[in-house]
């Protein structure tokens, strides 16, 4: 059936041009998306980044700079707490995974670590305000009498701006469940890495009487380090845009500290924008597009480096 | 670990009780779940016997484990065995670590959330409702309305997409630039997707804009990378052969495509298609900005608010008014039936690359 209607020429190769321009126009579109999320949000931006302190009440007087700046402050500050806390947790887990775990029950364990990548992100954070913040309360309280002299868990009495918090809603809770967000995707993509070390410089490594543990250190970890590197950064574009835990999690009052345990702590840009947008109106929307198009940057950068670094990992990896 | 050394008739006597030269000064194959069981053991006692606290007895029969296997080993086997016994049990208690908070928001969320489900939960709105009852019919329809949207925008742009870059472009820079511009978009965060559908639809409807499409687009942007990502994994896998034999025969390229790729590919198709709705039907934070929360049921796409189950389990819980239990109540059982759907597309996806993929030949 397809040879007879093959046979007519002129027909199969309006067929092709039109399939294949439709391929390209599909893949041209998804180019123009990406520029055109960039061209909207600068046109609605800049009204924002150029408002006057008397215009948009948010600025509170200062400029869109002096706003914005606690802001990223504390989605750096919170997206770190939880790349600390991640990181380790999520290479020991991909170990356990690919080196430790017999094959049937790395795999049963990967879909669970899958599963927990697929809750959504309100659901953390309904958990996280609704039941961890009340939990961790009482260690909060430990932390700050027996560890105080620490700058990071110092608090001051009560009353005072610095405050312990007495619900636990603060900067470290919202770091502990971004880090929950996170160690699955970090642990997706090393899994991937570790499993891919050459079968030959593992047996070696055995061979000569390394125990498992040199066995990874002098096999594994070398040929992952880039790897570990980019999944790491994947993870800190992800904690840097989560919006809604944080939003929920947090009793944010845009301050820059590095408290981890006070009642008074720095905002994030999603939640702030999450949270604005509900009473903002005329400038003052302009002003959070315009933040968003500040952390559109920063996730923009931590992304394509981080794919950069990858896909550079992709390259020699074939050379094994 | 468990070689056997043949019987050798004249080994020497060792200071060692065991008399096998190649097992000596290793610990048996049992002590780790010895430490493992005293560990428990501990547990239970101070838990218990002495009454303390759940979890101070666990961290402390945690602690003990980790000393002592190690320390025992230290002892026996040497410092780099030792090192190596530290490092698993470390390993293995991080994924242990992992594991709790999984396991206790399934756990919490089934807990609070199962008590709010009933006939009425699905069928009414939450119009006119000020304290107990109302539920999330209106949630539902706008989560399910702007779902399709967003697969109808995501799916043919994805499909067509990935068919370029595996069929037609043929890794030039075009095709390279593309798919690692996708990969990138994969991190776009999702705020920045609502903020992106709202400065689109500000310019052309005015500011203040709410409508149920703009957040169809939003969840486009971050459904389409999903969808081209796992659509060329699968092309890519149907084997060269089949569109060869089908060259051979005289059938042209779009027909190929359209008749022996594709349908060898549907199987991985539908499961990645499945797997990236999954992902956005939980979004929250670009709903918020461009669809909105309303009490009313909304079936127009393209005008006024338009209330989704994200939505919902937020405002409920970020601003219940007068009847806060009620509200939380609520958010929990909305978020019970978010995660049933996620969890259901998760399952289906699965079912269908299990049942429909190419086996064997």
């Amino acid at each position: 059936m397809a040879l007879t209607e093959a046979a007519t020429k002129p027909v199969t190769q309006r067929g092709d041009r039109i399939f294949s321009g439709l391929s390209l126009s599909a893949g041209l579109l998804i180019l123009a998306l990406l520029a055109s999320v960039a061209i909207f949000l600068t046109i609605e931006a800049i009204p924002g980044v150029t408002a006057s302190p008397e215009d948009a009440k948010n600025l509170d007087g200062g400029n869109f700079w002096q706003y914005v700046w606690p802001l990223v402050y504390g989605t750096l500050f919170a997206s770190i707490i939880a790349l600390i806390i991640a990181t380790p947790l999520a290479i020991s887990v991909a170990l356990f995974i690919s080196h430790y775990a017999s094959r049937r029950l790395g795999q049963a364990i990967g879909y669970l670590i899958d599963l927990l990548a697929a809750v959504p992100s309100v659901v953390f954070g309904l958990w996280g305000i609704a039941y961890l913040a009340g939990e961790l309360a009482p260690l909060y309280k430990w932390l700050t009498i027996n560890l105080g002299w620490i700058p990071f868990f110092n608090t001051t009495p009560a009353g005072t701006s610095y405050a312990l918090s007495a619900t636990g809603r603060t900067i470290l809770t919202a770091g502990i469940v971004l880090a929950i967000m996170v160690v699955p995707i970090i642990t997706a993509i090393c899994r991937e890495i570790f499993i891919q070390t050459p079968r030959l410089h593992q047996e070696a490594a055995l061979a000569l009487g390394a125990t498992r543990w040199e066995m990874i250190r002098m096999t594994v970890f070398p040929y992952a380090r880039s790897g570990i590197i980019g999944a790491t950064m994947l993870g800190l574009g992800r904690a840097l845009g989560e919006t809604m835990a944080v939003a929920m999690v947090l009793s944010a009052s845009g301050v820059v500290s590095v408290r981890l345990l006070s009642s008074t702590n720095p905002s994030t840009i999603p939640a702030n924008i999450a949270l604005g947008i509900k009473e903002g109106s005329g400038l003052n929307i302009n002003i959070l597009i315009a933040s968003g198009l500040v952390l559109f940057v920063i996730t923009f950068v931590v992304n394509f480096a981080a794919r950069a670094v990858v896909n550079r990992r992709k390259e020699f990896s074939g050379a094994n | 670990m468990s070689i056997q050394a043949p019987p050798r008739p004249a080994a020497p006597p060792l200071s060692n009780s065991n008399s096998n030269s190649l097992t000596a000064n290793q610990l048996p194959l049992w002590a780790p779940k010895a430490t493992v069981a005293g560990a428990i053991v501990l547990v239970a006692g101070l838990h218990f016997v002495i009454g303390m606290g759940l979890v101070g007895a666990v961290l402390i029969g945690w602690l003990a484990a980790i000393v002592a296997l190690p320390l025992w080993s230290l002892l026996v086997e040497g410092s780099r065995k030792a090192t190596d016994r530290l490092a698993g049990v470390l390993i293995a208690s991080a994924f242990a670590l992992a594991l709790i908070p999984l396991v206790s928001i399934v756990w919490k969320v089934l807990d609070e959330g199962a008590s709010a489900l009933s006939a009425e939960f699905f069928t009414f709105s939450m119009r006119n409702v000020l304290g107990d009852g109302g539920g999330i019919y209106h949630a539902l329809v706008g989560t399910l309305l702007i779902t399709f949207g967003a697969s109808v925008i995501s799916i043919p742009i994805g499909l067509f997409t990935s068919i370029y870059l595996v069929e037609y472009g043929q890794d030039n820079r075009l095709a390279r630039w593309i798919t690692f511009l996708v990969d990138v978009m994969t991190g776009i965060p999702s705020i920045v997707a609502g903020l992106f559908a709202y400065a689109l639809f500000a310019v052309f409807f005015g500011p203040g804009v709410r409508m149920g499409l703009g957040g169809s687009v939003a969840l486009s942007v971050l459904m389409i990378p999903v969808v081209v990502r796992s659509c060329e994994e699968m092309i890519k896998l149907v084997p060269n052969e089949l569109r060869e034999a089908s060259y051979a025969l005289g059938v042209p390229k779009w027909r190929t495509i359209l008749k022996i790729v594709l349908p060898t590919a549907l199987a991985g198709i539908v499961t990645g298609v499945t797997l990236a709705i999954a992902r956005v039907i939980g979004e929250t934070a670009p709903l918020l900005l461009i669809a909105g929360s309303t009490a009313s049921v909304n079936f127009n796409m393209f005008g006024g608010r338009m209330q989704t189950l994200p939505v919902f389990a937020f405002s409920q819980q970020s601003s219940p008014g007068a009847f806060p239990d009620a509200a939380l109540e609520r958010a929990w059982g909305a978020a019970l039936v978010l995660m049933l759907i996620v969890m259901v597309l998760n399952l289906i996806a699965r079912i269908i690359s299990f049942l429909f993929s190419p086996k064997g030949e």
